[in-house]
Formats: C-alpha cells, sequence, structure tokens
C-alpha cells in the first residue's frame, strides 16, 4: 500500500514544476563554430558562446536562486537590489539566444512575404532598412545592440539601439527579429576597432528565414 | 587649436605582459586618435577640463569625445614599465589612502571592485571630492568625475582604468579580473602622487599635456 501511495506522490509531484526550481542552460549553437566565417571567426564565435554568453546563464541562475530566497526571506529590498543583476545577465540570455539563431553559413536570400513587404512599407526598400540598422549600430557609444524591432500596437517594423544588455521587448515592447552584438567583444579580435566593417558585413549571414519567422510569430500569435 | 593625440611616453611593448603591444598600439594609434578626431569635429572649444566640468552645455559628441580624449591621455601617464616607478604611493597620498581605506591594499580591493562591476564599457576611477577625502566610483562609456551632473560622484580623478573591452580583449577576452589585477603591476604611482600633490589636493583637475 505504502508503495503504492508513494509512487503516487512521486507521479503528482513531476506535475508540480515549483517544486523544483529550473536552471537556464546554455542553448548550443545551430551550427559549428567556424560556420560564420569569414565574416566571424570561429575564435569569436567559440570564446562569444562559451565565455560570455555562458557567463550570462551562470550568473542569470544565481541572480535567480538570490531573487527567490530574497522573496522567502520576505525581503523586497533585497529583491530590488538584485534588478541590475537580472537585466544584466537575463538581458545577455536573451539577447545572445536570439542572435545564435538569426545567423547562418552564408545567410539566406533577402526577406520574402510578410516580412518584406512590411520592410519596404516602413523603410522604403530593403536597402535603406539595412543602411539605417547599420548606422543605428555603428554609432552607438560604448557596448549594446541595434535592433529590428516589430511594434505590434501600431503594426510596424523600428530599428533602435539598446544599451549593454537591455532586452528589447521588456526595454521597449518591440518585439525582436535582427539584432546586432556590437560589443566589443563580438568582433574585437577579428575587426579590432573597425566595427563599422563588422556591422556591414553581418549581412552576409543573416538568417532572414528564421527572421521572417520571428515576424509571424510576433504578427498572429 | 585644435586637440593633438598626445605622443606615447614609452614604446608599445614596455607594458608586457601585462598590457600587451598590440593593445597599447591600436588603443592609442586609433582608439585615441578617432576621439581626437571626432572631438575636433565637434566643438571649437579648447579647454577639455573646462568642457568636462561643464558637459551639460555640450552635445552627446563631445561628451563621448572630449571624454575619451582625458581620460586616454591620462590612462598612458597612468602606466610606466616595470620598475621605473614606485611600486606603490608615497608621502601624503599613502597617508591618505591608508586613512580612508584602511590600506593601499584595501583600496586596491574597493577599486577593483568597481572596475569589475561596471557592467558594458567604462571606467574605474580613485580621486578626491571638493572636501578633500578620497573616493573610489566607476563611470559608463566615456563620462568621468568631472562631468557635473552626469558622474554619480563627482571628484578630481588621480587614477583611472579603463574597462572597455578594447583594452583588454586581445590579451584577456572576457577575463577582465586578471586585467585589472595584472594591470596594478603597471601602475605609475610616482605620477599618481604628483596629480594628488600638485593639482587634486589643492582642488584642480589634472591638466593634459602638462
Amino acid at each position: 500500500m505504502f508503495a503504492n501511495i508513494a509512487r503516487v506522490l512521486a507521479q503528482s509531484s513531476k506535475k508540480c514544476l515549483p517544486l523544483v526550481r529550473s536552471k537556464h542552460s546554455l542553448p548550443d549553437l545551430p551550427y559549428d563554430f567556424n560556420a560564420l566565417e569569414p565574416v566571424i571567426s570561429a575564435e569569436i564565435m567559440q570564446v562569444h558562446h562559451q565565455k560570455h554568453h555562458a557567463t550570462y546563464v551562470n550568473n542569470l541562475n544565481v541572480a535567480e536562486e538570490k531573487l527567490f530566497e530574497a522573496k522567502q526571506r520576505g525581503s523586497v529590498s533585497d529583491q530590488i537590489a538584485l534588478t541590475s543583476a537580472l537585466k544584466f545577465n537575463g538581458g545577455g540570455h536573451i539577447n545572445h539566444s536570439i542572435f545564435w539563431t538569426i545567423l547562418c553559413k552564408d545567410g539566406t536570400s533577402e526577406p520574402e512575404g510578410e516580412l518584406a513587404e512590411a520592410i519596404k512599407r516602413d523603410f522604403g526598400s530593403y536597402q535603406r532598412m539595412v543602411d539605417l540598422l547599420v548606422a543605428t549600430s555603428t554609432g552607438i557609444q560604448g557596448s549594446g545592440w541595434g535592433w529590428l524591432g516589430y511594434n505590434k500596437q501600431l503594426n510596424r517594423l523600428d530599428i533602435v539601439a539598446c544599451a549593454n544588455q537591455d532586452p528589447l521587448q521588456a526595454t521597449t515592447g518591440l518585439h525582436p527579429l535582427f539584432g546586432i552584438d556590437v560589443w566589443e567583444h563580438a568582433y574585437y579580435l577579428q575587426y579590432k576597432n573597425a566595427r563599422p566593417d563588422y556591422v556591414k558585413s553581418i549581412f552576409k549571414i543573416a538568417n532572414w528565414r528564421k527572421v521572417e519567422e520571428l515576424f509571424g510569430k510576433a504578427r498572429h500569435d | 587649436m585644435s586637440f593633438q593625440l598626445p605622443p606615447l611616453p614609452y614604446d608599445y611593448q614596455v607594458l608586457e605582459p601585462f598590457v600587451d603591444k598590440e593593445t597599447m598600439n591600436l588603443h592609442h594609434t586609433k582608439h585615441h586618435q578617432t576621439y581626437v578626431n571626432n572631438l575636433n569635429g565637434a566643438t571649437k572649444d579648447s579647454d577639455i577640463v573646462a568642457i568636462c566640468q561643464n558637459i551639460k552645455n555640450y552635445p552627446v559628441a563631445v561628451r563621448n569625445n572630449g571624454g575619451g580624449h582625458y581620460n586616454h591621455s591620462l590612462f598612458w601617464k597612468w602606466m610606466a614599465p616595470v620598475g621605473s616607478s614606485n611600486v606603490a604611493p608615497t608621502g601624503t597620498l599613502k597617508e591618505k589612502i591608508e586613512a580612508t581605506f584602511g590600506s593601499v591594499d584595501e583600496m586596491k580591493k574597493k577599486f577593483t571592485d568597481a572596475a569589475l562591476t561596471r557592467f558594458g564599457s567604462g571606467w574605474a576611477w580613485l580621486g578626491v571630492q571638493k572636501d578633500g577625502s578620497l573616493a573610489i566610483s566607476s563611470t559608463a562609456n566615456q563620462d568621468n568625475p568631472l562631468m557635473a551632473g552626469v558622474a554619480d560622484v563627482e571628484m578630481i580623478p588621480i587614477l583611472g582604468l579603463d574597462v572597455w573591452e578594447h583594452a583588454y580583449y586581445l590579451k584577456y577576452q572576457n577575463r577582465r579580473a586578471e586585467y585589472i589585477q595584472q594591470w596594478w603591476n603597471v601602475v605609475n604611482w610616482d605620477e599618481v602622487v604628483k596629480y594628488y600633490d600638485n593639482f587634486a589636493s589643492k582642488n584642480n583637475p589634472v591638466p593634459i599635456n602638462q
């Protein structure tokens, strides 16, 4: 009898996810480290993924653990003190998780379908959208990201810059579609201070099929 | 009279192995040079200290590039090859550090912490506040503690550390902690003491090109 009770309890506890706090994990790259050469070197991809992104994941887990403990202790002040760590590391995890998927070996053909229509409508042409995203990303002072995003309320594409690891959607409300990491770690080993060269080249490895998918989800979900 | 890139007081390789030759070269001839060029394009004013102190009156291009020019001009002087300077602060500054932080090591710990916890690009600083007391802080991007209304802690910087990734990435990659630890080996304490004695302790910002 007790064995039966134990088994029922074990089975039902699996459905109660909050009993076990899940941790974030580093997503695998959808390709080998050298897949994005010559635009982004294998060395950069390896350090960027295995060190920088991994550190955001680890630190996010630490911050969330501390947040849980602070909540359990009933300390609002301690929860608030963790805001920066959550934004830095949570943002870093969100941003990089998107970044790996919107790049691919040799890139794809230019945007098609609904996304192509939206780009034409909101920027005039694909090239003008690219020019604006290049200028925005290149012009970021210090560390940050340039984003092509979707404003669902206005049904409009927009291009904005975010500082540091500020995540696009939480900061601006825009749905992230295509982002360019312009932290120096994203390009320095290969491009040194020539950020414009890196930013312009990244369009050679853009995975517009993925971006179309993200756009579709943002529009219709 | 436009701003000029100051020459490095030493060759690019002399801070090895702590700061590598290629970084020093790029940092000076590309990054700092770009700040100088952009600053000249952004303002006709020529008193960089006054610009920093009144930064709210200037457009963002002046804040970024004026800060960059001031900060880097001193940065080259805050470093020196091993053996060419005392390995620790001396005189009144040493006493002041001990009185404020307990010891030089404690000051270095706090400074290191400020450098480590500055997320993204920026600088860590040791400086003298209006009331003469020492403080440690960090700023984002190319801001510096002279920038009234911008810096959290307004003070006259006498020592600063660049923690933009370009300052350490070629050699250290993401290992900023290791870069900071190694950088202490090349701090030019004699120059820092001079800046305290001759300028900051008299409530004057350290001029560049001196």
